[in-house]
């Protein structure tokens, strides 16, 4: 670690207390990452079950936390309040609403989802939707969607690194390998750990990347509003600077309080962005990775403590405007990315400012390491499994997912190291949208077989197609460049709407009229492979261990006799 | 894939007996916060402050603890919902 160090030191206007506390912290989480495969010992890590899974035995405590490092990702750190910052309320403080009704809608499913991958074996969404419907294509539909949708997702854990490395006043330099040495280290290391010790190193990371963020985020609010003059202040200049009309557009430049024209688009962001979250691979595995079906269901009540947290956060943009933080990257241009480190570094002690980094930063590889574990078991098991390799033993899979794990996150740092870091957040709101086009036939699908599963398919189709399409044509107004809203107007409605939520309404037309039509002919909607029990069992279910111990395949209800 | 077979296996029942009224009762529990903050139009104005909060922000703060009290309790109405079946741990 000596080498990024030197680097660092020798760049104008370096933090060098704050960048020691980073690299001691990060070294701390390195230590934990490999050590972490002694955690809840197994006799090996050679299954999907115990390296990508952390043998799904996980409590209400370690899912919690393993679910909040999850979820409330390093970029959601620096987006949120950025976005708030930039253009205000819609954009940023909808994540509050999203972040709490997500709860009780993933109390809903999620606890059948479990039940039925408990019984069966399932690692993947996709596995569950191919002992559904025994179909290939709708299986393999739901995988290369929630690949393809992690990606972007986790490139943008590294942009989060990035902001937290540029406001310590790395990566300004012009030699490349200087500028990225840092953040290629810390992926090398999170690589090597998540390689060797599986879904248990971020588990085990989390412990301290949720600790960290808890008293960062507390100490900030409990100290920085009386530093601005208090919250009457913050939200009197962040009302002046939204109600400000901008030049370019002739519009006001954001929006303090969404306005009668703007609920639609907070309320369809809220619930399709809720819709969606668990719909994501990264999600699904720190679900299944928890050990009883009520985990799930007890942490739904537990984790909105994590919610509350984002909302301050988001604020803290907002606290930003009032104290007239200037956010110019190490280029000289206007980043609003960059807000929330740059606030800490001007009102702390060099120490807490580095704490603050590492909390951001160590925020990034938990997302990061469970991310690429999960789109690795994805490639192995729906890809590799069904399509390369059907013979493939658990030992196979396994080292094909960890090989995947590396190559994943390899593919997301030259994503971010080439390409412009606006590539990277286009994508995510790609992803967003794409994954939302999956839970009709992973959601319904746990309820009822009524729907077929060929309108599944086209259903699916039309909404990524429609989807990506809009996104496409959504023009920011400032830039003029493609991508540059999730919204845009509701056919029928008029207002702005969350474009992921239209595709979705457009997807369930589809599906639901092809299903009539397709019954009507009597064409085969596949044989199932569950029972209506399997969605109700519990761990330590007799006909789990049995299924286990016979190693048969995880999409057959039934041993096979052998 | 019978189901016959299945049961002298493991001799686990199918489907768990439910309470569906108390189902039915977590689900409105659960119904209740996501109506509420859906429906912007309730709560997007700036008065009554709190703390120097407008309105718009501390009501949403304040559904943290109102859908996590809620789901607390669903979660329990389900418990109690369904007896627990041989086989489990309970």
């Amino acid at each position: 670690m000596t080498a990024p160090v030197t680097v660092m030191v020798t760049g104008g206007g370096v933090n060098t207390v704050a960048l020691a506390v980073l690299i001691a912290l990060f070294l701390v989480v390195t230590v934990l990452g490999f050590y972490a495969s002694r955690f809840k010992r197994a006799e090996s890590l050679d299954t999907l079950d115990e390296w990508g899974l952390g043998g799904r035995k996980f409590g209400t405590w370690i899912t919690w936390f393993l679910l909040g490092g999850d979820l409330y990702t390093a970029y959601t750190f620096v987006a949120v309040p950025a976005a708030m910052f930039a253009t205000g309320a819609v954009a940023g403080f909808f994540a509050v609403p999203y972040t709490i009704i997500l709860y009780p809608i993933i109390f809903i499913f999620m606890a059948r989802l479990w039940s039925v991958s408990h019984r069966h074996g399932y690692v993947t969404t996709a596995d569950f939707v191919r002992g559904r419907y025994d179909d290939r294509s709708l299986s393999l539909a739901v995988a290369i969607t929630g690949f393809l949708a992690t990606m972007p997702y986790i490139a943008l854990q590294l942009v989060g690194i990035q902001a937290v490395l540029e406001v310590a006043g790395v990566g300004g330099s012009d030699n490349i390998i200087a500028k990225d040495a840092p953040l290629l280290v810390a992926f090398a290391v999170l690589a090597a750990y998540t390689y060797s010790s599986g879904l248990r190193a971020p588990a085990v990371i989390a412990f301290v990347k949720d600790i960290l963020i808890y008293v960062v985020i507390i100490v900030a609010v409990v100290y920085l509003p009386s530093e601005v003059g208090g919250w009457d202040a913050i939200f009197g200049a962040a009302e002046e600077k939204m109600t400000t009309t901008n030049e370019v557009t002739g519009a006001p430049q954001g929006s303090f309080i969404p306005g009668s024209e703007a609920m639609w688009a907070y309320a369809t962001l809220g619930l399709g962005s809720a819709l969606a979250l668990f719909m994501y691979p990264h999600s699904i595995t720190a679900s299944l990775s928890s050990g009883s079906r009520d985990t799930v269901r007890r942490n739904a009540a537990l984790l909105p403590a994590y919610s509350f947290v984002l909302g301050l956060l988001a604020l803290l943009g907002w606290v930003a405007i009032a104290a007239g933080t200037d956010p110019t990257g190490l280029d000289g241009e206007i980043n609003p990315q960059l807000v929330v480190p740059q606030l800490f570094e001007d009102f702390f002690p060099a120490w807490f400012a580095g704490v603050a980094f590492a909390a951001i930063a160590i925020g990034a590889l938990v997302p990061a390491a469970i991310m690429s574990i999960a789109a690795a078991n994805t490639f192995s098991r729906n890809i590799y499994k069904e399509w390369l390799k059907k013979d493939a033993t658990p030992a196979q899979e396994a080292k094909v997912s960890k090989l995947a794990s590396l190559v994943v996150k390899a593919f997301a740092l030259v994503f971010v190291l080439t390409l412009d870091r606006q590539n990277a957040i286009n994508f995510q709101l790609l992803g967003g949208i794409w994954i939302l086009q999956t839970f009709p036939a992973i959601v319904f699908s746990l309820y009822t077989r009524w729907f077929h599963r060929t309108g599944l398919l086209v259903g699916w189709a039309v909404g990524m197609v429609y989807g990506t399409y809009q996104a496409y044509q959504a023009i920011n107004p400032i830039t003029g460049k493609h991508f540059g809203s999730p919204l845009d107007p509701i056919p029928g409605i008029g207002d702005l709407g969350y474009i992921a939520m239209t595709a979705f309404a457009l997807n369930l037309l589809v599906t639901v009229v092809l299903t009539l039509v397709l019954r009507a002919a009597n064409v085969s909607n596949g044989s199932d492979a569950t029972e209506p029990g399997d969605y109700y069992a519990d761990a330590h279910d007799p006909r789990v261990r049995y299924d286990l111990e016979h190693q048969d395949d995880p999409w057959r209800g039934e041993p096979q006799a052998k | 894939m019978s189901l016959g077979k299945d049961t002298s296996r493991s001799g686990t029942p199918d489907v768990p007996v439910t309470d569906k009224r108390k189902i039915a009762a977590a689900g409105v529990l659960l119904l209740i916060p996501v109506v509420a903050l859906l429906w912007v139009d309730t709560y997007a104005r700036e008065d009554p402050k709190l703390f120097g909060f407008p309105f718009f922000f501390w009501y949403q703060f304040m559904w943290v603890f109102i859908c996590s009290a809620m789901t607390w309790a669903a979660y329990k109405l389900t418990l109690s919902a369904r007896a627990p079946r041989k086989g489990d741990d309970q």
